[in-house]
């Protein structure tokens, strides 16, 4: 088997469980991610999932297993792994520009003031944010927030970024508009990315692949879907895709009806789905209604 | 209509007014009689001695002491301003001794827990313990009622900076500090970049109660050790039963520890963040 850039080995998870027992959240999780490859990871709540993320950003501590980045194992948190936390995690003392600019200059010291300035308002510039450059985080909504937040990530341009539901906090137009901006971003700098989500359209839309968490307690990672829609996406077309619907159907179909007795493959991989596997891309047909409604009351369900 | 303000300020004013006015109505000399006793004409001088003084008399006594602050006429009279000046130093020595103290230790306290396990038991019990109790074996083991006054500052003002340094060390957010360790700052550099401003309107807020408390201990301890100063004057000027000074100079006490608090206030306003 060749090295891929990030491996993730055996990692589980145990908390006392108050009652002199162990709880283990999660056990056994193995996957790998490809340089460039966009991967969500879904389940319901109470799973792991933040776990596994400040796992790898090295914040947490596994009770077992291993994490591998470029043949290196991961023992802290590092500047190769950017983070953009649910709650944005500004510094509120400090400008907007300020906070892309602390982080620019922890990743090149050398550089100097102008070069590092320059480089941060570049980024702030990608989220559309130019003219918000000396307001304090408190005088931004929560959108404009989190476009910080994701504009100091990809800023420091770190190998691995990581990101723990970024749009959970926000009302679905201002998600959707940031959404877009995250597809631009990415189509540009093609950074690889691990991303928490509990919204199917989002992980569709952005994923090349999305991770299936089965339920808690001793959760796995049970399969990896492929989203055979081809990139550059946008939001407002992809619904046009017959690839779409038959990923969405078969995500909501497992998040309602399969996520409890889900198991990954004998030696702990997870199960490789194609739903999508040769659906014809280029011949747009609208989906029947009634297969639609259903599943997007299962859906939200799901995002409750 | 006015503003609030303007109101406000007209308000102020009239009880001002009306408060020394029956001030000086109380302490009006009584009227010549013509009836006088034999006792109450032996006694009559001594009674307006002892009266307090209306406070026409303060005003006159606080213009003359304002407009010439700094004389110095020897040991027992000095200018208001000199007496103040030297309060003021001793605060400010004992003060900033007691925060190069306090903040290092508060931040020590406040990042480990051992640490603040550790020195709890001793916080707990020398910080209730009145700072003028610690006067006498300051004045024996220092040997020097100058050095002592400024010793008492010391202990007084220590306490609510370090207890609120240690405290507000200890609640920075989790995630600020998560994003200080992502970005593989430093741990002086965490430690300067994001906790001691995470943490600076709660050490402000000590530092504030502190040198509210040493103002208001300074004067006491003048009053014990003497020499100098606005504690020295106030109690040197009942010694001499000159009323309408002891009360010019408490109000000056007033103004100056007003002063000092502002002065805070101003420094808390420039740390302060909104989340
Ligand atoms: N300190 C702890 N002690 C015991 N159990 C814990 C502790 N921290 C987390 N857990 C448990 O670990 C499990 C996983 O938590 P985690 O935050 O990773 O879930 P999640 O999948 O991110 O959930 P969500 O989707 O709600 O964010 C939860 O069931 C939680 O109860
Ligand atoms: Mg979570």
């Amino acid at each position: 088997m060749s090295k891929s850039f990030l491996e993730v080995d055996g990692l589980s998870k145990v908390y006392p469980d108050g009652q002199g027992g162990d709880l283990t959240v999660f056990e056994d999780i193995r996957f790998a991610l490809e340089k460039g490859e966009f991967v969500c990871i879904i389940g319901h709540s109470g799973c792991g999932k933040s776990t596994i993320l400040n796992v790898l950003a090295g914040l947490d501590e596994a009770s077992a297993g291993n994490v591998v980045m470029n043949g290196k194992e991961i023992k802290g948190p590092g500047l190769e792994r950017g983070v953009v936390f649910q709650n944005y995690s500004l510094l509120p003392w400090k400008t907007t520009l300020n906070n892309i600019v602390f982080a620019v200059k922890a990743r090149w010291p050398s550089w100097s003031k102008e070069k590092v300035k320059e480089h941060s308002e570049r980024y702030l510039k990608m989220v559309g944010l130019e003219h918000a450059l000396n307001r304090k985080p408190s005088q931004l909504s929560g959108g404009m927030r989190q476009r910080v937040s994701i504009a100091r990530a990809f800023a420091t341009q770190p190998e691995l970024l990581l990101l723990d539901e970024p749009f959970g906090a926000l009302d679905a137009l201002t998600r959707g508009v940031i959404q877009d901006e995250l597809v631009k971003i990415w189509e540009e700098t093609r950074q690889t990315v691990f991303m928490i989500t509990h919204d199917v359209d989002e992980a569709i839309l952005l994923s090349d692949r999305i991770f299936l968490m089965s339920n808690g307690p001793n959760a796995r990672i049970a399969e990896s879907v492929k989203v055979d829609i081809p990139h550059p996406r946008a939001r407002a077309t992809i619904f046009q895709n017959p690839a779409y619907h038959k990923t969405r159907d078969y995500l909501v179909d497992f998040l309602v009806n399969r996520s409890g007795s889900a198991l990954p493959e004998k030696d702990g991989t997870p199960k490789i789905a194609e739903p999508a596997k040769g659906v014809t891309q280029s011949t747009p047909t609208p989906a029947e209604p009634e297969t639609q409604s259903e599943s997007d009351t299962a859906a939200r369900a799901v995002n409750a | 209509m006015a503003s609030l303000n303007v109101r406000a300020a007209l308000l102020s004013v009239s009880f001002l007014i009306l408060a020394l006015g029956l001030w000086e109505m109380a302490t009006q000399p009584p009227e010549a009689q013509t009836g006088l006793t034999e006792y109450e004409m032996l006694m009559g001088g001594a009674e307006q001695e002892s009266r307090v003084p209306p406070p026409s008399a303060v005003i006159k006594l606080a213009w003359a002491e304002l407009s010439n602050p700094f004389y110095d006429a020897g040991a027992n009279d000095k200018g208001i301003g000199i007496q103040l000046a030297y309060s003021v130093y001793r605060v400010l020595t004992g003060y900033l001794a007691a925060m190069a103290i306090a903040l290092p230790i508060g931040f020590l306290i406040g990042m480990s827990p051992l640490m603040y396990k550790a020195l709890n038991p001793y916080i707990q019990v020398l910080r209730p313990i009145s700072p003028l109790a610690w006067m006498p074996l300051a004045l024996f083991i220092i040997q020097d009622s100058d050095a002592s006054a400024i010793f008492v500052i010391f202990i007084c003002s220590i306490w609510p900076m370090l207890l609120n340094t240690a405290f507000g060390v200890a609640n920075v957010r989790q995630d600020w500090v998560n994003v200080a360790r992502t970005h593989e700052l430093s741990p002086i550099k965490t430690a300067l970049t994001v906790i001691l401003p995470a943490a600076a309107p709660t050490i402000l807020t000590g530092m504030r109660i502190s040198i509210g408390i040493a103002w208001l201990v300074i004067v006491a301890a003048e009053m014990l050790v003497g020499g100098t100063g606005i504690g020295y004057y106030v109690w040197n000027e009942w010694n001499n039963l000159d009323l309408a000074s002891v009360i010019f100079s408490i109000l000056m006490i007033g103004v100056v520890g007003m002063l000092l608090d502002l002065a805070l206030g101003k420094a808390q306003k420039l740390v302060e963040y909104k989340e």
